[in-house]
């Protein structure tokens, strides 16, 4: 008998046997379920509440697998996300696959296993998925895309209209490690570097906060375009201005250092398991308490705080000066999620 | 980013101490001094540190031809978007020059087009590249101040010591000492002290810019990147004003020699000879560039790829030249935050992480 393939082949994506085996063999032993197993074109499901949360995102990461994590794991993680800080409750994902032709199986496996856990660990399943298959070239390797869905919280009331003054602006802990640890596993640097992407499911503590305070007005997971972006977006959304302060803002001091010789600023790097909450200052303390003791995030902290404006984040240097911060313009680093 | 407590205290005290030195410097004079940092590194450092509008109050932090993608002439980046769309070749480069625009296109252009270009930390990783695309040709762009030459110079060594034949480098070095004296040739300079930068001086050391001040009477002080370096080399220049003073002191002795780094400079010297080249805002300058000795041209993509450059005037309204020289603050610009951003950058000032106008709009 022939022996079974250990690359892909164009033939694992035409719908046929080999598309079969690899779903049996691969893709159902890991994500299986009752919803999965049906194998029917669509999944159906009921829900009980009246709002739900809808997510989608591409994942194209280069290289496939980094440390603290993989492209397999990020597709799961970085979906749960965004549902978490829209103050969801993940329950299902689709996924969709597009291999390139002579891409490995047993790399397929690793990623498919290493999703899996993510999802068990996240508590979610995924329920639906497809895998096509492009010639060697059109493609690099692995790309995958994932779709969420959940419920709102009941308890969750977030947006940018709830942002004013005195709010207290927190992180759940160091930035940055993601884009660079991704930089550090692409370029052929020759350092002993020890940078660990964060990428995390931040449902379990975004369900957990939202339960227990009213004062939590916003959220927003902290990826492309790391602290800087993301906190320039969301002034110019909700009309205020941010003000933040460099000595309060936790970055671990390799990153510090590597990103410094590199001529990086940790402040524009992504991060794959890190939110910004912008919530009200009576509450600050005991979200800042809860965090650290009850959700394991002994890092988190209050990194500035919300001022009237027109949409500015400023940066109160360590030495007392005033930088401002923009958007990112250009990409130091393509395909880092 | 200063975040170590310690650190952080210090740099407190020493920024207390210039301070005050700065107000007895203003009140004498009474008028804000203007001060020239002439060097990428520094400018971002200024600008991120916050020193630059902590300082504001008592003189002015103005940026000279200090980023070298900026001082890059338009009809070089012409010469190198050329030089990406010849077949099999690839265009090595850190990372900076691939957004800047040249008269009617880009690397970023090009490469969304089809040309292939890779970006390097270091010039050796690029060596190693050709190494493994024996079927591509490898052309470093040799863009830098004297802190990069040497690097470059030892790829080349590295490229001939392997026997790598498809490797060669476009030089479009540049050197200080011969841009400050055409900078201090303009009679409408009026700069108070130079901040001199620490990288290229530990490369050719202290004593090649004593000319600043003993030919033009304008103290200058050597500085290191750290802020507690650079407001140390702030308050020497200020000391030297308040008793109309002028010397080239070395601020940052920590790296920098009097004679400077007689290695590095013998490498430079071995692959490289001095010629006059073109800087933007400046123009032929004298003895200002660098080309590779014709041993070597074998390794001189100059050389080996000719290519025809169109015409390349400098941009429509565009003052980056201006700005290097001094002349310009960067939001005097008409163009400044109106039409050139950092995401649609006119002028290299604006795409480089070292260029003035991108400082200024990121950071101040």
């Amino acid at each position: 008998m022939k022996k079974e393939s250990d690359i892909i082949l164009l033939a694992h994506g035409d719908g046929g046997l080999l598309t079969h085996q690899l779903l049996e063999k691969y893709f159902l032993p890991s994500f299986g379920n009752t919803l999965l197993e049906t194998l029917t074109d669509a999944a159906s499901f009921s829900v009980q509440s009246e709002k739900m949360a809808i997510t989608t995102d591409a994942f194209v990461v280069d290289p496939i697998f980094f440390p603290g994590g993989d492209i397999g794991k990020l597709s799961v993680c970085g979906t749960i996300n965004d549902l978490a800080v829209s103050g969801a409750k993940p329950l299902y994902l689709t996924a969709s696959f597009i291999l390139e032709e002579g891409f490995p199986i047993a790399d397929l496996e690793r990623i498919i296993v290493s999703m899996a856990d993510s999802c068990q660990e996240a508590g979610v399943v995924i329920i639906a998925g497809d895998t096509k298959v492009v010639g060697r070239g059109q493609a690099d390797k692995i790309y995958i895309t994932t779709t969420g869905v959940g419920y709102v919280l009941p308890e969750a009331n977030l947006g940018y209209q709830r942002i004013e003054p005195d709010d207290c602006v927190l992180v759940n802990g160091p930035l940055g490690n993601h884009g660079l640890s991704i930089l550090l596993a692409r370029e052929s640097f020759t350092f002993d570097a020890k940078v660990s992407s964060d990428c995390a499911a931040l449902n379990g503590i975004t369900e957990k906060l939202l339960r227990q305070f009213k004062g939590i007005k916003f959220m927003r997971d902290l990826t492309r375009g790391g602290l800087a972006t993301n906190a320039k977006e969301i002034a110019l959304s909700a009309g205020i201005d941010i003000w933040l302060k460099e000595a309060a803002i936790p970055v671990e001091d390799n990153v510090k250092g590597i990103t410094e010789m590199l001529g990086l600023d940790p402040l524009y790097l992504a991060n794959e398991g890190k939110f910004l909450a912008v919530v009200s200052e009576k509450e600050t303390d005991d979200i800042l308490m809860y965090l650290k003791t009850e959700l394991s995030s002994p890092e988190a902290c209050i990194i500035g705080n919300i001022r009237a404006g027109k949409g500015d984040v400023f940066l109160k240097t360590g030495l007392g000066g005033t930088r401002r911060l923009n958007l990112l313009t250009g990409t130091p680093l393509p395909r880092i999620c | 980013m200063l975040n170590n407590s310690q650190d952080l205290e210090l740099n407190k005290q020493i920024l207390q101490k210039l301070i005050k030195l700065a107000q007895i410097v203003e009140d004498i004079l009474g008028r804000h001094i203007v001060l020239m940092e002439v060097c990428g590194t520094h400018t971002t450092a200024i600008s991120k540190s916050g020193l630059r509008s902590i300082l504001a109050s008592y003189m002015e932090l103005r940026s000279g031809p200090g980023c070298p993608v900026c001082v890059t002439d338009q009809t070089d980046i012409d010469r190198i978007i050329e030089m990406a769309r010849i077949p099999d070749v690839v265009i090595a480069t850190f990372g900076d020059m691939v957004r800047v625009p040249g008269t009617h296109s880009s690397l970023e252009r090009e490469r969304a087009q089809g040309a292939q270009v890779e970006i390097f930390y270091s010039p050796h990783e690029a060596v190693t590249f050709a190494a493994k695309h024996p079927d591509k040709e490898i052309i470093f762009l040799g863009v830098g101040f004297e802190t990069t030459i040497p690097a470059i110079a030892l790829s080349i060594a590295e490229a001939k010591r392997q026997g790598i034949k498809n490797y060669s480098v476009l030089s479009i070095h540049k050197l200080v000492p011969p841009v400050m004296r055409a900078l201090l040739q303009d009679p409408e300079l009026h700069i108070d002290g130079f901040i001199l930068p620490g990288h290229v001086c530990t490369i050719t050391g202290r004593k090649v810019f004593d000319f600043i001040s003993s030919e033009h009477n304008i103290p200058a002080a050597i500085a290191g990147f750290e802020p507690a370096d650079i407001m140390q080399a702030i308050y020497l220049l200020l000391e030297q004003i308040l008793h109309n003073e002028a010397h080239t002191v070395n601020g940052y002795t920590r790296l920098v020699h009097e004679e400077g780094n007689k290695k590095a400079q013998d490498i430079m010297g071995e692959f490289f000879q001095t010629i006059d080249t073109s800087w933007r805002g400046f123009g032929l300058v004298p003895e200002s560039g660098l080309a590779l000795r014709t041993g070597f041209s074998h390794y001189d993509a100059a050389t080996r790829f000719s290519v025809e450059i169109p015409c390349s005037p400098p941009p429509e309204g565009c003052s980056c030249g201006e700005v290097l020289k001094g002349k310009l603050k960067p939001n005097e610009c008409p163009l400044f935050a109106e039409t050139c951003t950092p995401s649609n950058p006119v002028g290299p000032c604006m795409v480089s992480s070292e260029g003035a106008c991108a400082a200024h709009y990121q950071y101040d």
